[in-house]
């Protein structure tokens, strides 16, 4: 774990230089959130209660401490028009949502966000797993979430078309928490009879995206490899170091695996390869500078921890669209060290925060 | 650290997820427990079916042969675990510590264990009521009236508890019966199931007959909805979840009761050692363990003598061969459990009859909690403490009009019934409430392995179909 927990020093002029355009780029955001000709009217109402100017004190990333901390609140409830940055007017809209496994769903806006995120990690994937031109499928949530639009983009934008089954993981929960558990199993088939449908009748289908438990489910009935699908891009739920393992022992049969964490929030944290050498384990780095993600003390969340030390998620999202400083999110992790690929801190085997009260019923979304 | 595995289809494997074992006392972990993911369960029990085949290859005989071997081993033998292997003696140590149970209690219940692996052919006659084996080897009989069953399902889900070894003896039957086990332990106890799997490959048992995967409740649920029958130990809450799904036999609270008759009734005091067993033996954590005394007169008398008998019990060092009580691995359960009776005392019509023969229920010796012998004395059915059930010595004396009889008890998992009214054994005899049926002075929790309790695995594994055959065929191997 010492190894493994070590920065080379090759690595720290890079290190440096992504630290250098963060904040760069953190005060560029600031100047456009803060500015009244292209700041979101929240922002404006925010900065206005402040009493003091964020683009003049906000220098750097580490000065977005001076905000205070996000509160998932509000982004529950309307109206969603307070989001959207008067540097945006005219441009379409979209809403999306967030899982909504507790109350009234978090909502934002955007508008090109989606796609700049998928193109930004569709720079991650090996051409061999995930090949040019193949056309892909999508098996998971839909609906109000921007995940179906994603990889859509995703596939057109590596030049492939992509085929849809929805899952609604909300109604998952709801039949989880009243114990139909033969109800969810029933639906959970019914989801992969879609899926396999579409794979028996499109030889072009090469790609999917779907969940760590539709995953399972769908390897109970058939060979990927045998189905033709070359590379897997996974996420949505929480994936153990256990879970990974089995994956590639059990599920995958050596096919492209790309495990991501990430939200409607922040977009896409990415990792680097999961080794049986490392315990498995899953090291998820965020797509800096447009997305933070960090482990903080969670009796002070302004303090990030030591590396190797357990803490809360703490998310920040920086883009034009959508400015979400030190969220809180739901979950703890272990901060890792940067990595030749991606030389910013990373996040080590998430999982659910043990200390929230409300406990979250995932799905098999 | 000594590191218990999953076992899928006897193959070894260590997950990357384990959940420590600790000691009641000191909190320190006792042994790594590999934990098995929802998937991986889920996946290997696609192969139940090769499971099942691995069993069926050997004969009734040859099964209960083994069963004896593996008695044999099970009490007497080191059997694989860890490095070192696990004597007699370690299990018995392991099981103390991290259950809490008495050293002594503990062996008595590896010799009930024990019981059932050798008694094995007298276990399946009175399961079967007598079914002649070769119905198992080949599906049918033509001894008499033709009869024939089949398998109800591949293989047995067993999502097990922690509060006593014995229990384990209910599904052991299960291997004779060609059912493969699938065993998910309980997160205090994984030392008794592992033991009696290895003593069954030592006997020459398929490994791929037994599945072991300590899990979480997502883990537990999955191994009950994706074998073909099962069985789940555990509390009302979660029983209840499982309570319309006639392919699972629930093990849930017992709310066993002595009852004595208005005939018998003046000789009370000739009866208080049985009772007083029913209620206490085996640490009262049975569900075969007395928890109510309803009779017709002297009900105060009676609560007197059970109170003043019981107070003998008190905490004594785990290898203390007088120890009659375990303290709670978990003292909080402990305290909140003896916090309950108190709230059903604050209600009229209950008072605590051992208070004056004790000082204090719930009690700290030696660093542990324990939860003293308790008798309440209820004035009517209807009070919250009448009809509950503990994990520990717990009774509810209360005078009931004899014409009551059966239909006040409610759901009674053992009744010991001291009467020889024969409108009264009648009444009992036809009561569906009753899941078993003792007439006479016998302990509640006194077993006779002929008699299928709480459910009859082989109906539980099999079932009856209507059968003809116009002739016979020459070659007929075992049913497949």
């Amino acid at each position: 774990m010492a190894t493994a927990l070590s920065i080379s020093p090759e690595l720290e002029p890079r290190m440096a230089a992504a630290r250098e355009r963060l904040d760069a780029w953190t005060r560029e955001m600031i100047e456009w959130h803060f500015s009244p000709e292209t700041g979101a009217p929240f922002w404006l109402d925010y900065a206005a209660k402040l009493g003091w100017d964020p683009r003049k004190e906000v220098h750097n990333y580490q000065d977005l401490d001076k905000l205070g901390f996000f509160q998932d609140e509000w982004l529950r409830g309307g109206p969603v028009e307070r989001w959207i940055p008067r540097g945006l007017a005219g441009k379409p809209i979209y809403v999306f949502e967030t899982g909504g496994s507790t109350g009234v769903p978090k909502s934002r806006i955007s508008s090109e966000d989606f796609r700049i995120d998928y193109e930004h990690f569709s720079t991650t994937l090996p051409d061999d797993g995930f090949p040019k031109g193949a056309d892909w499928v999508h098996v998971g949530p839909s609906g109000p979430r921007r995940l179906r639009l994603a990889v859509e983009h995703l596939a057109q934008h590596r030049g492939g078309t992509c085929f849809s089954v929805d899952l609604d993981p909300r109604w998952v929960i709801k039949l989880i928490k009243r114990g139909a558990m033969a109800e969810v199993e029933a639906y959970k088939r019914h989801v992969i009879d879609q899926a396999l449908t579409i794979l028996k009748a499109h030889d072009s289908v090469k790609c999917m995206f779907t969940t760590p438990k539709l995953l399972e489910a769908l390897c109970e009935r058939i060979s990927l490899r045998k189905a033709g699908i070359q590379g897997i891009f996974c996420g949505g739920t929480e994936m153990t170091p256990q879970w990974v393992r089995f994956a590639h022992e059990e599920l995958l049969e050596g096919v492209a695996f790309a495990p991501t964490y990430g939200n409607t929030l922040m977009g896409l944290a990415v990792s680097r390869p999961v080794r049986a050498e490392d315990d498995w384990a899953i090291v998820y780095y965020p797509p800096s500078p447009r997305a933070m993600v960090e482990v903080v003390d969670p009796a002070n969340p302004s303090q990030v921890v030591g590396y190797g030390e357990t803490g809360r998620v703490r998310l920040t999202t920086l883009t034009r669209e959508f400015f979400m400083p030190r969220f809180l999110e739901r979950d703890e992790a272990e901060r890792d060290v940067p990595y030749e690929k991606y030389p910013w801190d990373g996040v080590r085997n998430v999982r659910p925060f043990q200390k929230l009260d409300k406990s979250v019923v995932e799905g098999v979304y | 650290m000594l590191h218990i595995p999953i076992l899928r289809h006897g193959r070894e494997y260590r997950s990357i997820d384990t959940a420590p074992a600790v000691h009641f006392l000191t909190r320190e972990p006792m042994a790594e427990v590999s934990q098995a993911n929802f998937g991986l369960i889920r996946r290997d029990l696609r192969k139940q079916e090769e499971a099942r085949q691995a069993l069926t290859g050997f004969s009734t005989r040859e099964l209960i042969a083994m069963c004896a071997r593996a008695g044999e081993f099970f009490l007497n033998e080191t059997l694989p675990l860890g490095e070192a292997g696990q004597s007699p003696q370690d299990y018995v140590e392991q099981t103390s510590a991290t259950t809490g149970m008495p050293w002594v209690l503990i062996r008595r219940n590896m010799a009930k264990v024990h019981a059932m692996f050798t008694s094995m052919e007298t276990v399946l006659a009175g399961l079967t009521r007598g079914l002649s084996l070769e119905v198992l080897d080949r599906g049918y009989s033509m001894e008499g009236s033709p009869v024939s069953f089949f398998p109800r399902g591949n293989s047995l889900g067993v999502v097990l508890p922690s509060n006593s070894p014995a229990v384990h003896s209910l599904w052991i039957p299960s291997v004779a019966l060609k059912t493969p086990l699938v065993l998910k332990p309980g997160s205090a106890e994984p030392w008794t199931p592992m033991r009696i799997i290895q003593a069954f490959l030592k006997a020459g048992a398929p490994p791929e007959a037994f599945c072991y995967y300590p899990a979480d409740h997502g883990g537990a649920n999955e191994i009950l909805r994706s074998t073909g029958r099962g069985m789940l130990f555990g509390d009302v809450g979660a029983v209840k979840n499982w309570a319309t799904d006639p392919r699972i036999e629930l093990h849930g609270p017992g709310y066993s009761k002595v009852v004595i008759g208005d005939d018998c009734i003046d000789d009370w005091e000739k009866y208080i050692d049985i009772i007083a067993r029913s209620i206490a033996d085996n640490g009262g954590r049975s569900c075969i363990n007395a928890s109510g005394v309803w009779v017709t007169r002297h009900g105060d008398a009676i609560a007197e003598a059970l109170a003043e008998r019981l107070a003998v019990i008190r905490p004594r060092a785990a290898d203390d061969p007088e120890a009659g009580i375990a303290p709670f691995a978990n003292p909080e359960v402990g305290r909140r459990i003896s916090g309950m009776v108190d709230a059903g005392l604050a209600e009229a019509g209950a008072r605590e009859v051992s208070a004056k023969h004790r000082a204090g229920r719930c009690v700290e010796w030696e660093g542990c909690t324990y939860v003293l012998p308790t008798i309440v004395r209820c004035d009517s059915p209807e009070h919250p403490l009448a009809n509950k059930e503990y994990l520990f010595p717990f009774a509810s004396v209360l005078e009931v009009e004899e014409r009551e009889i059966p239909e006040v008890l409610g759901p009674t998992l053992v009744v010991t019934a001291i009467t020889r009214n024969p409108a009264l054994i009648n009444r009992l005899l036809a009561s569906p409430h009753v899941g078993r049926l003792n007439i006479g002075a016998v302990p509640t929790n006194v077993i006779s392995w002929d008699q299928p309790h709480e459910g009859n695995l082989f109906d539980h594994l099999y079932a009856r179909r209507a059968f003809q055959m116009v002739e016979e065929p020459a070659l007929t191997g075992a049913l497949k």
